[in-house]
């Protein structure tokens, strides 16, 4: 190490052993058990479902880091990161091929295109998600009950769709294992079409199988406060996106508890919880500011429980958080902490001096000398 | 340079391929975006623009003597809308679905930039006949670009081609591919492709440095 050249580089100068890298293999530890749990929930289904998308996103992050379009390298985990957290978003007897769609159109439209690891404005698993979303509105729309018996030796009939053909409707498949086709209705479908809203034990567990709940939300919270413990992930957005949620969904209940249902259910139903966990955390869409990270969760918090309630989709956390990954530059350029010295309104303290004396400034600097402007002579024309 | 000497080949493949409409100078983006849902409509819409590009450019050539500078615009404009209107009325007794599909699209070609552009910056200096010639490498170059996007957008929207069905019964058609954001995703496509290939063909690397911040 003793003939490593000097380094002259402008601050920060205080360095921490926690590289890109570091932080996404915890994220993808933390996803492990989430991603265990689910394919028990489900099934082979849900193992293949994962397995693919992983797959083809890595495989598309390798084109792209390849043919040299996009920065970072395959080992830095994002692409895995993407992959688990897109395959968690999806119903679990989604169409493999489409997964496969998701999964190129999140790499290579919500990541590469944009310059790779870092540089991406949206979330890339979000983007993949919102594509297949508008382009195969039914199959992310139909799910499956959790727990079926026989999960682990038969796909869902729809996984096994062969590409560009419209997918089994599981609906006999299911009248087959004595289940009614609204079985497979998701909590919050249910609630929004029919007026039904689960009890808390059925959110959290849906043991009795007659529910599709998504990844379990109370194992996410266990994982997620694992990695904020070890500072893997900044606490406040996932508390101010639940907080705002919980707070918006509770006013609501208190002025029409007939209409609107308790900010338990609110809570605990659909993927606010691994989009408050997972998805609005990504380090590269969400701002940096404390202040800001208020500000971006409130607003993804705030705008889930509006879209669930007014508008004709039963979930809305998707799009709270693309719309604050939009503003989120935004946001962090108002919530630009006060520098130590300064006013409110950006003006010195009154009374406040500060003396421009020589002796603070270092001597290369006092005899600094402005390089002069030099311009470049036309260029010949040919 | 005297009007025999005209490279017509080269004045029409400008149009064509080196100064494209679409993928090139990326001009008349409101009908290709919103008409190209299917191959029919694109060649359709294209057809359309050629013939009104040929005959207004061809006109505005002729007239390019007498036309007073201060009014151009004008003449211009009541050169073109003519013609728009002439197809119009021509495509609406030809077949009523394919107008309907195309909607206000036409009528629309009266201010689309293109043939504006052309008969500003090329017929109003030029003879009638390099005039007409480049304008029709214009209309087939936009012609070629409407059918790229519809080609696409027609196969992965409704699984057929000109109407003929490409994969049986069964196929999943993506909904994004006939809305306006699909529009934009294969456009975006195409011009990547393009870009690519003319990097390629001017033998620069296809890699850039990966910038660092």
């Amino acid at each position: 190490m003793n003939s490593a050249p000097i380094e002259i580089r402008s601050a920060p100068h205080v360095q921490s052993t926690k590289t890109v890298e570091t932080i996404m293999r915890n994220v993808v530890y933390s996803l492990l058990p989430i991603c265990a749990f689910y394919v028990f929930q489900y099934g082979i289904s849900a193992l293949a479902s994962i397995a693919v998308v992983t797959g083809i996103c890595l495989l598309t992050e390798r084109f792209f880091v390849r043919t040299g379009t996009q920065a970072g390298r395959l080992s830095d985990y994002s692409a895995v990161i993407t992959g688990l957290l897109l395959a968690l978003t999806l119903p679990p007897g989604f169409p493999l091929w489409m997964g496969a769609v998701a999964g190129m159109v999140a790499i290579a439209l919500g990541k590469a295109l944009f310059g790779g690891i870092g540089f991406n404005v949206f979330n890339p698993a979000l983007v993949g998600r919102a594509f297949v979303q508008a382009a195969f509105p039914t199959a992310i729309a139909t799910y499956t009950p959790s727990f079926l018996p026989g999960r682990f030796t038969e796909f869902i009939p729809s996984t096994l769709a062969w590409p560009l053909m419209i997918p089994a409707e599981p609906t006999a498949w299911l009248k087959a294992k004595n289940l009614d086709a609204l079985a497979g209705a998701t909590p919050l479908a249910k609630w929004k079409f029919d007026g039904v809203i689960a009890n808390a034990d059925e959110l959290l567990t849906s043991l009795s199988g007659h529910m599709a709940v998504g990844p379990s939300p109370m194992l996410i919270l266990l994982c997620g406060a694992y990695l904020a413990s070890r500072r893997y992930m900044d606490w406040r957005i996932p508390l101010a996106v639940l907080g705002s949620a919980a707070l918006t969904a509770w006013l609501l209940f208190a002025f029409d508890p007939a209409r609107y249902p308790n900010p338990f259910f609110m809570l605990f139903s659909g993927g606010l919880i691994l989009g408050a966990v997972y998805m609005a955390t990504d380090m590269a869409t969400s701002p940096v500011t404390p202040k800001g990270m208020w500000v971006y969760g409130a607003l993804i918090g705030l705008l889930t429980v509006v879209i669930r309630y007014y508008s004709g989709l039963p979930e809305g956390v998707m799009y709270a958080i693309l719309i604050a990954n939009a503003a989120s530059p935004l946001i962090e350029k108002v919530t630009q902490p006060i520098p130590f010295g300064r006013g409110v309104l950006d003006r010195a303290k009154k009374r406040a001096t500060y003396p421009l004396n020589p002796g603070y400034i270092s001597r290369e600097e006092a005899s600094a000398v402005t390089p002069k402007k030099r311009f470049l002579p036309n260029k010949p024309k040919k | 340079m005297n009007a025999a000497q005209y490279k017509t080949w080269d004045e029409f493949m400008e149009g064509v391929w080196r100064q494209n409409p679409v993928f090139v100078m990326v001009l008349g983006m409101c009908p290709t975006l919103a008409v190209t849902v299917s191959a029919i409509n694109a060649i359709s819409m294209g057809v359309a623009t050629l013939f009104v590009l040929v005959c207004s450019c061809g006109l505005v050539s002729l007239m390019r003597k007498l036309t007073p500078k201060e009014v151009r615009i004008a003449v211009y404009i009541v050169i073109i809308a003519t013609f728009v209107t002439a197809v119009d009325y021509a495509i609406q007794a030809i077949s009523l679905a394919l107008y309907d599909a195309l909607g206000a699209f036409i009528q629309l070609i009266v201010v689309n930039c293109i043939i504006l552009g052309r008969a500003e910056a090329h017929a109003a200096k030029n003879p009638p006949l390099p005039a007409m010639i480049n304008a029709a490498g214009m209309g087939v170059g936009f012609t070629i670009g409407l059918l790229a996007l519809g080609v696409v957008r027609e196969i992965l929207g409704a699984g057929t081609l000109f109407g003929v069905a490409l994969f049986g019964a069964g196929f999943q058609p993506w909904v994004i591919m006939v809305l306006p954001p699909g529009g934009f995703f294969v456009l975006g496509a195409w011009l990547l492709l393009f870009s690519w290939w003319a990097r390629r063909k001017a033998g620069l690397p296809a890699k850039e440095a990966t910038p660092h911040v």
